[in-house]
């Protein structure tokens, strides 16, 4: 029986390596947007040396049947060369980076400096109101991170997104 | 010209060159002003002829006849802005029927564009989700081989669109000539070999079938003649019966015995409950698409699945299968025949009698009857006209095009193909005004062939400038219309679903067809009662010339049998020639299409 059961969603990291000609990302992007699949996360960059290929990491859910399918979709676009599940494929590594500012004085300033350090952010800017950390990790550290300095004075994030590699020998 | 000039060609000239390499001789088209390099080029040599158009979009699906009616791929050639937006639908109809076609737009010169120059639209932004793939050539140096791969991209894998957006300086200025490489493209490379385990799987489950059932599509058309040879021969050694949708009429033969008819919405009562009943469905070439599934919770529910599909990304796409080939028709086919052939169970010979002892009661049923009456004066029943045009051209080399509606349906039903490439309908997206110009595009192929569009009075509207074309071309395209003064079937919806409120379905202030085609330098006929349906067609049939056929038909008749949006298979509406069925509208069905 296909019988349309409620199957669980997960979430999925996706690399795609695709050639690095103009429009290639508007084609992800509108390959998402255009099926209704959910964009959580999503990364760009030139990945060779002669800049001829890109690698693009997206952060999906989905049911399984719906994470196929996106897989399946992506391959087929004209400037593709690999997909690759790295949730589904293996154990993988996740990293974003954020740049975060925090508008602070007085006895809180100390509070910031030593829960920064916790989390080991960088302070890559300070004025005697504020500061900027740079805080790498994973997604969910990035966001305990923030919940923390939100009393403290949180102003401004700017986050790059999820960047992903498999673990161990493997390579997509 | 300056030395330059003289010592490499232009962009322009580069162009025609490797669309002749590429074995191009037709091309449809409208010019403009980014476009006239090409026009030049084009007027200074003999190899390329080129076809005027009456509007962009009827370029497009006069490509997409010339490609459905011979294989080949179909060349499109409009100028920018307006022009390529005129030629979207035809590219998403293209797309949705995976048709290999190559349009060639204009664009503002490079350093006009963002500009908001004349004419300029952001033609590969708009056509991004509307094309297979699509180019905007930035330096002359590409542009041979992006016309070489626009060619390989179109025609392999899946079929579909492919546009080349074409700045008007890169037309002007010198481009070098390229050939078409060698080897594989860099990222594209469409898997086309089925996985042999998975074949032999498939044999495995179709030998042990009590209720085997073919269910092919518009893939096998795609996949070429061979494919119509093989599935023939394949489901012979099986024994199944076969059914196909409206994409694939033609690739099984019609006259075969073993062929149920078109299954879907609109399919016949023994192919969809063959579909229903079935315990293994072998699909080769179709999608699963929701006009033939109906509820997929409640499709073909006690079945094995088996999918060849060239397209990955069709599988366990809308029905979770059980065997998945990712793999050309044709290659497929080959595969499972010799697969069969060496796996040696044997079928239960007993099972397979009684699921065709089944099928005859179901059709039995004759569930596409209806009832004409040949009183003088009677009113023509639509399905009648279609199976007189459908008896009268037999012996003919008949190619049909069709508009979108009833009529498309009834000629899916009533018209019976035996052969592939012979039936062009505009099948996903639906595009009501496909049947005249694609009936162009296939008479350009084939000059000596009957070339018919059945079409309704609404749809033939949609593009009917495309008479001058006809005119011009000495076209003899034969247009038959069903003219019910509805749009037939929105009238037939909302009779049977929306409680007869028939709301802006009359079609109103109808041009008198037959002075309308004498205007354009045509023949127009009418019949208005039984009395003249086969005089007209007969007459029709002698023009060597562009005919329009009014066909004055029953306004009231509903194209049957019928399931509901959201209902199931075995839960179809039969006509009023057959006893009250249960109508299966549900509240869920009512917000589909």
């Amino acid at each position: 029986m296909n019988a349309i059961v409620q199957e669980p969603m997960r979430a999925a990291t996706i690399s795609v390596l695709v050639e690095n000609e103009s429009g290639v990302l508007a084609r992800v992007i509108g390959l998402f947007s255009g099926r209704g699949y959910n964009i959580d996360s999503l990364t760009v960059a030139p990945v060779e040396d002669d800049r001829r290929k890109s690698r693009i990491t997206v952060v999906t859910s989905g049911t399984e049947l719906v994470i196929q399918q996106i897989k399946a979709q992506l391959d087929r676009l004209v400037p593709v060369y690999r997909v690759s599940d790295l949730s589904a494929e293996g154990p993988h590594i996740a990293r974003e980076l954020a740049l975060i500012k925090v508008i602070c004085g007085g006895e809180k300033r100390l509070e910031t400096l030593r829960l920064a350090d916790a989390f080991r952010a960088r302070v890559i800017d300070a004025t005697t109101e504020s500061f900027v950390f740079e805080l790498t990790g994973a997604t969910d550290k990035l966001d305990a991170f923030l919940e923390l300095m939100r009393p403290l004075g949180l102003a401004e994030v700017s986050r790059t997104g999820v960047a992903a590699i498999a673990r161990g020998t493997r390579t997509i | 010209m300056n030395a330059v000039n003289n010592s490499v060609a232009s962009g322009a000239e580069t162009l025609l060159r490797a669309l002749k390499a590429q074995g191009v001789e037709v091309i449809f088209g409208y010019p403009g002003g980014a476009v006239l390099p090409i026009y030049d080029a084009l007027f200074q040599q003999n190899a390329i002829r080129h076809i005027l158009v009456r509007h962009e979009q009827a370029a497009v699906h006069a490509a997409e006849g010339y490609a459905r009616s011979t294989g080949k791929v179909g060349v499109v050639l409009v100028t920018s802005g307006p022009g390529a937006t005129n030629a979207v639908t035809g590219l998403v109809d293209a797309l949705m029927d995976s048709i290999p076609v190559v349009c060639l737009t204009g664009q503002v010169p490079t350093h006009l564009i963002g500009n908001d120059a004349f004419q300029e639209a952001d033609t590969t932004g708009i056509t991004r989700q509307a094309t297979k793939h699509n180019y905007l050539v930035k330096r002359s140096d590409d542009l041979a081989r992006i016309v070489h791969e626009a060619f390989h991209v179109a025609r392999t894998g899946r079929p579909g669109p492919v546009l080349i957006d074409l700045p008007k300086d890169i037309l002007i200025n010198p481009a070098p000539y390229t050939e078409a490489p060698d080897g594989p493209h860099r990222s594209y490379r469409p898997r086309t070999e089925p996985d042999l385990s998975h074949v032999a799987a498939a044999v495995k489950l179709l030998k042990g079938a009590r209720r085997p059932i073919i269910y092919t599509g518009g893939g096998l058309i795609n996949a070429g003649p061979e494919s119509a040879e093989l599935i023939v021969a394949f489901a012979k050694l099986t024994g199944a019966p076969v059914t196909s949708t409206l994409m694939g009429l033609g690739a099984f033969p019609a006259s075969n015995s073993a062929f149920l008819g078109m299954l879907g919405m609109h399919g016949t009562y023994e192919a969809n409950l063959a579909m229903h009943g079935c315990d293994v469905m072998l699909n080769i070439g179709a999608r699963f698409d929701d006009r033939v599934t109906g509820r997929l919770n409640a499709f073909a529910p006690h079945s094995k699945k088996i999918h060849i599909d060239i397209d990955p990304s069709n599988i366990n796409k809308n029905v979770v299968v059980d065997i998945a080939i990712a793999a050309d028709a044709t290659e497929a086919l080959r595969a499972l025949i010799a697969a069969w052939k060496q796996d040696d169970a044997r079928q239960d010979s007993a099972a397979l009698a009684e699921w065709w002892r089944m099928i005859e009661t179901w059709r039995e049923k004759d569930s596409l009857r209806f009832t004409q009456s040949f009183e003088t004066g009677a009113i023509i029943k639509p399905q009648h006209a279609i199976r007189r045009l459908w008896e009268k051209t037999q012996g003919r080399e008949t190619y049909v095009t069709t508009e979108v509606g009833q009529h498309q349906m009834w000629a899916a039903q009533h018209f019976r193909f035996d052969k592939p490439n012979r039936w062009m309908t505009s099948g996903g997206l639906g595009t009501m005004g496909y049947g005249l110009p694609a009936a162009m595009g296939v008479q350009i192929a084939h000059p000596d062939a009957l070339v018919i569009d059945i079409a309704g009075e609404a749809s033939i509207l949609m593009n009917i400038q495309e008479m001058g074309t006809l005119a011009q071309y000495r076209l003899p395209v034969k247009i038959f219309i069903l003219n019910n003064e509805y749009m037939g079937m929105v009238r037939q919806w909302q009779e049977l679903l929306h409680g007869g409120r028939y709301s802006e379905s009359y079609s109103a202030a109808l041009p008198d067809f037959v002075r309308l085609a004498e205007s354009f330098h045509a023949v127009g006929l009418r019949a208005e009662s039984i009395d003249d349906l086969d005089r007209v067609i007969d007459e029709m049939l002698a023009t060597d010339r562009p005919v329009i056929a009014d066909i004055h038909v029953d306004r009231a008749e509903n194209c049957f049998p019928m399931i509901p949006s959201g209902a199931a298979h075995n839960e179809m509406i039969l006509g009023p020639e057959h006893e009250a069925s249960a109508a299966g509208i549900t509240d869920e069905g009512l917000v589909l299409v």
